[in-house]
């Protein structure tokens, strides 16, 4: 009885540690074969040019909507405290500072993890299930390079430009509240916009992109190849895939923004 | 030569191969019968390498399978076609690009010839004019015969056929029984069919074995099969009901006490009626 009650919990955690390391391992050895498969020629460019199209049709106008409506919440909720130290018009500096470091790619990757991801999970996924993916092995092409290497190529292509997209229409939204709310001069919101925005800023942006691509490209695929059991697992997987690249993609913020901040001064 | 020698799989703690053992002599056709679960494709999975056993050999022209991974796996399976049970066709790709997927992929084959190349196969499986079509366009029976074709595009030596007339009208099923024969006679293919269609493994069976309990009870020529003393043998091969074969089935006490009974009386007195 006392032995249970201690070796029970003991026993589930234990498991749950097994899980976690086994599926990290999993994301790491799919993360090297694919990034390895990225230098392989020959390259499918067609494959990678649709992956790319779809990425992008997928999310852009999402994208645009969410990334506007942001900037101008921002606008809005810096204006409460500068207006107490009348100083309106650092709300340009503010939102463009924050929509090009963090928001913007942070939320443009939440947005592509939810869109694509799950739609790279379910498409894996079903192949699984119904085999193709035995299929294709057995017609001896290795389903990393056919089918997880031009999505991930895609992926850090389109997420990056995506997420300049997304700055700018972010700092669109601030600009409009900004100006027509607010009654700044649209010439000196602009100036103060990208007085304070320098290199750093948008590559660190960029660059959390480009890893948050593979994060969602990666998890994704690995989520669709360990689906298993029909059509309930294809739903199951592609919760999953979104889940895990949501809990990735915030985690790897926080690490790439600490790093920047101890680094980069 | 394929020698598949102490095979066993287990997935979890479910025994699904134990000791297996058979033999597939070079060019003849070798069909393995068994009940629906009894580890058939499982067991054409292990000889071309989609799954490795925990234990045993597979040996094909003296090259252990179960031994191989990557490139040498890949050579090796270019020497093979399957036929998947549920066809298998990559559904975001047509009808023509599914059947000439290898000779794409590994070959440098011109497209036109690649066309040409899987109308061909499409005529040989019965099927014209679908190339342009996306698989989710085709009946189940014809999804499988462009399986059937895709299996066959390279000239393999070896080919696995899972149910390859399952799902396919009876007319259209003895063309690719015929088409079967055709392969090994013309082209000295070897070939494993697994089916529970016994007319068919009765036509295109040069051995046949049977898959019981994660072995193989018996094997011999149809003639010998149909002649087996063996009572599992018998019970499967008549399609009986009755016989040392029971899991799975529902106990037939219970039903002959069911047949007995009018319908009326089954119905709980004290539910009201409806
Ligand atoms: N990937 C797998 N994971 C777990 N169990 C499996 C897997 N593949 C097959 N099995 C089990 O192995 C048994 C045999 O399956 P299968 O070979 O598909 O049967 P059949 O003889 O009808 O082709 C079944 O009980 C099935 O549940
Ligand atoms: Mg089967």
């Amino acid at each position: 009885m006392k032995v249970s009650r201690i070796a029970v919990p003991v026993a589930v955690a234990g498991a749950w540690m097994v899980e976690l390391l086994e599926y990290a391992g999993h994301l790491g050895l799919l993360l090297v074969q694919s990034v390895g498969g990225c230098f392989l020629r020959p390259l499918r460019v067609k494959s990678i040019g649709y992956e790319l199209l779809k990425i992008g049709a997928q999310s852009w106008f999402i994208v645009s909507l969410s990334l506007l409506f942001v900037g101008m919440v921002l606008a809005f909720q810096s204006a409460y405290q500068m207006k107490r130290l009348a100083a309106e018009i650092y709300i340009a500096s503010l939102v463009s500072l924050s929509v090009v470091r963090e928001i913007g790619p942070v939320i443009t990757a939440l947005i592509v993890a939810g869109r694509v991801g799950s739609a790279i999970a379910a498409e894996l996924g079903t192949m699984k299930v119904t085999e193709q993916i035995d299929a294709l092995v057995t017609l001896a092409t290795d389903p990393v390079r056919y089918l997880v290497v031009p999505r991930l190529l895609a992926a850090v292509v389109a997420l990056p430009l995506l997420t300049l997209w997304a700055d700018a229409v972010g700092i669109l939204g601030g600009m409009l509240v900004g100006t027509m709310k607010l009654s700044i001069l649209p010439s000196l919101y602009w100036k103060m916009t990208t007085l304070p925005l320098v290199f750093k800023d948008l590559g660190s942006g960029l660059l959390k992109s480009l890893v948050f691509a593979v994060i969602i490209c990666v998890v994704s695929c690995l989520e669709g190849f360990r689906t298993e059991g029909g059509a309930e697992g294809v739903g199951r997987a592609t919760t999953k895939a979104v889940v895990s690249s949501f809990i990735l993609i915030i985690a790897a913020d926080c690490f790439f923004t600490a790093l920047f901040y101890f680094v980069g001064r | 030569m394929i020698e598949i020698a102490g095979l066993t799989k287990s997935f979890n703690s479910h025994q699904v191969l134990d000791r297996l053992s058979l033999t597939v002599k070079t060019g003849e056709t070798l069909v393995v019968i068994g009940r629906s679960g009894c580890g058939k494709s499982v067991l054409l999975k292990h000889i071309i390498g989609l799954m490795k056993p925990q234990e045993g050999s597979i040996i094909i022209d003296g090259i252990d399978v179960t031994k191989l991974s990557g490139r040498a796996l890949d050579v090796l399976r270019k020497r093979f076609g399957m036929l998947f049970q549920g066809a298998a066709l990559f559904d975001s790709l047509t009808v023509w690009e599914n059947v000439g997927f290898a000779l794409h992929e590994h070959t440098s084959t011109e497209e036109a010839a690649i066309r040409e190349r899987v109308r061909e196969c499409l005529a040989l499986v019965g099927l014209e004019g679908v190339e342009e079509l996306m698989p989710s366009e085709l009946s189940g029976g014809m999804r499988k015969r462009v399986g059937l074709a895709r299996a066959i595009a390279m000239n393999p030596d070896i080919i696995l056929y899972d149910e390859p007339t399952t799902g396919v009208d009876p007319i259209m099923g003895d063309v690719i029984n015929d088409l079967i024969i055709g392969l090994r006679d013309r082209m000295r293919v070897t070939s494993v069919v697994v089916t529970h269609d016994m007319a068919s493994a009765y036509k295109v069976a040069d051995r046949i074995a049977m898959l019981y309990n994660g072995g193989i009870v018996e094997v011999g020529s149809p003639e010998e099969i149909r002649q087996s003393r063996n009572p599992v043998v018998q019970q499967f091969i008549q399609g009986k009901a009755a016989g040392p074969i029971q899991e799975g089935l529902p106990d037939r006490r219970i039903l002959s006490r069911w047949r007995k009974l009018p319908w009326k009386s089954q119905r709980n007195p004290e539910e009201p009626e409806v």
